[in-house]
């Protein structure tokens, strides 16, 4: 395990040394480029303007050396200014969006997997029977649905005709005029309790699976789960701490749920159908007879026989479904304006802001790396098969 | 050779009669065809009890029709240029709504002439209060000379949407050849020969399976102007060298372990032989499969980059969706009706069609999927 980790953190490395260096050739060095048009080539500039802008960004040096001092100026952590916000800093501004494209992409990742697995050991488990070509004809029409289309029609009758949920944005400013916090602090208190509350229910499932007796597991399920719920709402509705912020968290949660639904609506389709088939298949192998005939119940067979080994081939597909959902959230927080790594590549790109369009993409691909990563690893630890061959 | 094997004769114009035939008179291309026309006719019986495969072969069909009418009705004199060219054309004679003047034409606190702020030049400048004028409407509701309506900019709808899906097919068609032609041969080539060749094309898939595409798109666009044919050719790239070549180099190997490329290689094929005439052709129908995902993939992707207002294309269905979005008729959905669904509607239905065919492709392909 600790070679395949190894393996793939130096795989990873280079991937990413592979990718920066594409980036970075495509847009500051391809002749005829963005910033010498801005710049260099422009000549509504004056010529003193123009060599100042020259001698900033080292445009008059050979191509090597640019892109050394790109890359030793990269890993010291200077991004460069924008552009557009010209004193700003690019790592100022990809500091405050990061977090948020987490969220966002975590959130989303998580609900539409397990939705759409468990859309999907139900789908398998009752074939033929009615509802099923419905669910899997909508599902199918959401998983091919025109996202951003689909994003706006749903921002149009939950918040415009509906008005349960926020048309779109962060946070709603008029409620913020008189807060005494910075938006980015509510936020990030929002995220590390939710992160921790996640993980310790998540926690608590994996040592209620692990325990042999039963009234010890079901104590431990449940108990577990009520005491980390529990604990969640001691922090914002008893702790001052927590209540003073809740209505700005409150707020930003608010925001948060349309853009995961929209993105949870629009991918657990594709699991849904991929558990459908792996279930299918794993159906029709001896062993689900053999617990069949040994007279286990039915929910026995499907959750603890057929699902778990329909859940490999899954997994797989997570590997490649962080790009999708990447992807998806570049269309989510466009349409949602959402303030994350998207929204700002799509606003650099579109307004030739190249020095926040190459870090935003840059982090970007950092994100889906690690993503990859993480699930890489995952599946190791799920697949003993594949956890051997790694170690050996 | 024909008269070494005594045969049993097989009864007149079944396939396996014309296999017989073809194998007796020793014809290469006949067997071939006829080798081709049978798994053809025993697929097409598989394919056909998939309802929803159906389903998504009609509405491709649908569609098609739908491209090639815009040249019959110019052709014909039905529809006129001027009128209803998707981006030129205007209705010069929309329906008008009658409105009345009712407010004060000042402002009473700042006395600014309310009529200099109107936008629209259309209304008289000595209207009265009380009296009523014929203001043109556009966007302008479905009607007999539009069927599904004008846009803001007296536009007709249908047209739009008629040579939007020719445009579609177009790019879908470029990029899956594309992706498959690449994708086939990479596979192909990477199983047959492993080592660093495999290597170095299964590392570059993992790289390209793992940037989001659309992110690469949207920077791409940023360097150059994309045409569609640009849009096709990179989409088919990033996938030909992407996740559908891992999958047919996986489909590969499980072909070159057959005993038939022994066979061949015994019988002293070269490589490219056995790589054109043995691997290739066994893995087509795995190709044909991804061909159609990844039509669904470039419709969508190139309806996004217009909506996103990054691709250079003069009429497409996200185009139509980001101009009712700019001018904010999204919002108002049920009242503006035509100009929210119809090609938001178009994208998801044929992405859908080509997206269902390639699943009832994937149940005749693979005999597990299939219902026992």
């Amino acid at each position: 395990m600790a070679r395949y980790f190894t393996r793939r953190l130096i795989q990873m490395v280079v991937l990413f040394l592979v990718f920066i260096t594409l980036t970075w050739f495509l847009l500051y060095a391809l002749p005829g480029d963005i910033v010498a048009q801005k710049f260099a080539g422009n000549p509504n500039l004056p010529p003193e303007a123009r060599q100042i802008a020259i001698d900033r960004l080292g445009l008059d040096k050979p191509l090597h050396v640019q892109f050394a001092d790109y890359m030793i100026n990269f890993f010291q952590g200077d991004l460069g200014r924008s552009f557009n916000q010209y004193p700003r800093e690019v790592t100022s501004i990809i500091g405050e969006r990061l977090p948020r494209t987490i969220v966002l992409f975590l959130t989303a990742l998580v609900t539409y997997y397990w939705a759409g697995f468990i859309a999907g050991k139900y789908l398998a488990w009752r074939r033929g029977k009615r509802g099923e070509m419905a669910i899997t004809v909508g599902g199918v029409g959401l998983f091919t649905v025109f996202y951003p289309w689909f994003a706006l029609v749903m921002i149009w009758l939950f918040a415009a005709q509906l008005g349960w949920l926020p048309i779109s944005k962060f946070l709603d400013p008029g409620e913020w005029r008189q807060a005494p916090f910075a938006a980015n602090e509510v936020f990030m208190r929002l995220f590390w309790t939710v992160a921790i509350t996640s993980a310790l229910l998540f926690t608590a499932q994996i040592v209620a699976g692990k325990l042999r007796d039963i009234r010890m597991a079901r104590l431990a399920r449940f108990g577990g789960t009520a005491a980390v719920i529990a604990g969640f709402i001691y922090y914002w509705w008893v702790l001052p701490a927590g209540v003073e912020m809740r209505v700005y968290a409150g707020d930003i949660a608010e925001h948060l749920l349309l853009p995961v639904g929209v993105l949870t609506a629009v991918n657990f389709a594709g699991i849904m159908l991929l558990t459908r088939s792996s279930m299918l298949e794993t159906m029709s192998e001896d062993f689900i007879l053999t617990a069949r005939a040994k007279g286990l119940s039915e929910k026995a067979v499907r959750d603890k026989h057929a699902a778990r080994t329909a859940l490999l081939p899954v997994t797989t597909s997570l590997v490649l479904a962080v790009a999708t959902v990447l992807d998806g959230g570049i269309i989510t927080e466009t349409v949602f304006s959402w303030p994350g790594m998207g929204e700002i590549l799509v606003t650099s790109v579109v307004s030739e802001d190249i020095p926040v369009a190459v870090a935003a993409f840059s982090f970007i691909g950092v994100l889906a790396l690690v993503g990859h990563f993480v699930v890489d690893m995952l599946y190791g630890v799920l697949d003993p098969r594949i956890r051997v061959s790694g170690s050996s | 050779m024909t008269d070494l094997i005594e045969r049993p004769e097989l009864p007149d114009e079944t396939p396996e009669r014309a296999l017989d035939d073809a194998v007796r008179h020793d014809s290469l291309w006949r067997i071939r065809w006829t080798l081709f026309k049978r798994s053809f006719q025993g697929n097409w019986k598989l394919f056909k009890q998939n309802k929803v495969g159906i389903a998504g072969l009609v509405i491709i069909g649908m569609w098609g029709i739908l491209a090639i009418l815009p040249t019959v009705f110019f052709a014909t004199g039905y529809w006129t240029n001027s009128v209803y060219n998707p981006v030129t054309g205007l209705e010069r004679n929309p329906p008008t709504v009658t409105v009345t003047l009712v407010a004060e034409k000042t402002d009473p606190l700042t006395e600014i002439d309310l009529r200099d702020l109107i936008l629209d030049q259309r209304i008289p400048q000595d209207l009265q209060i009380g009296e009523s004028f014929d203001r043109p409407l556009q966007p302008a509701p479905p009607d007999s000379r539009h069927w599904l309506g004008t846009d803001p900019l007296g536009r007709d709808i249908m047209s739009q949407l008629m040579h939007g899906a020719r445009a579609a097919f177009g790019l879908g068609f470029i990029a899956a050849t594309v992706t498959v032609l690449i994708a086939t041969f990479v596979g192909s080539v990477s199983a047959y020969f492993g080592g660093a060749l495999d290597s170095f094309f299964m590392r570059l898939a993992d790289l390209l399976i793992m940037i989001p595409a659309l992110a690469v798109l949207i920077v791409l666009g940023a360097i150059i102007r994309f045409e569609l044919w640009h849009l096709a050719l990179v989409i088919g790239l990033l996938g030909g060298f992407g996740g559908t070549a891992i999958v047919l180099k996986s489909q590969a190997l499980a072909v070159k372990v057959k005993p038939f490329i022994d066979a061949a290689r015994v019988a002293g094929g070269s490589h490219s032989h056995i790589i054109f005439n043995h691997l290739v052709p066994n893995v087509m129908p795995l190709s044909f499969l991804y061909m159609m995902f990844t039509v669904t993939a470039a419709i969508q992707s190139e309806a996004t980059l217009s909506f996103l207002g990054l691709l250079n294309v003069k009429t497409s269905w996200g185009l139509m969706i980001n101009l009712a979005n700019t001018e904010g008729y999204l919002l108002q959905g049920g009242t503006y009706w035509w100009l929210v669904f119809p090609a938001g509607l178009a994208v998801t239905l044929l992405a859908a069609a080509f997206f269902l065919v390639g699943r009832a492709m994937d149940e005749v392909i693979n005999p597990r999927l299939r219902r026992r």
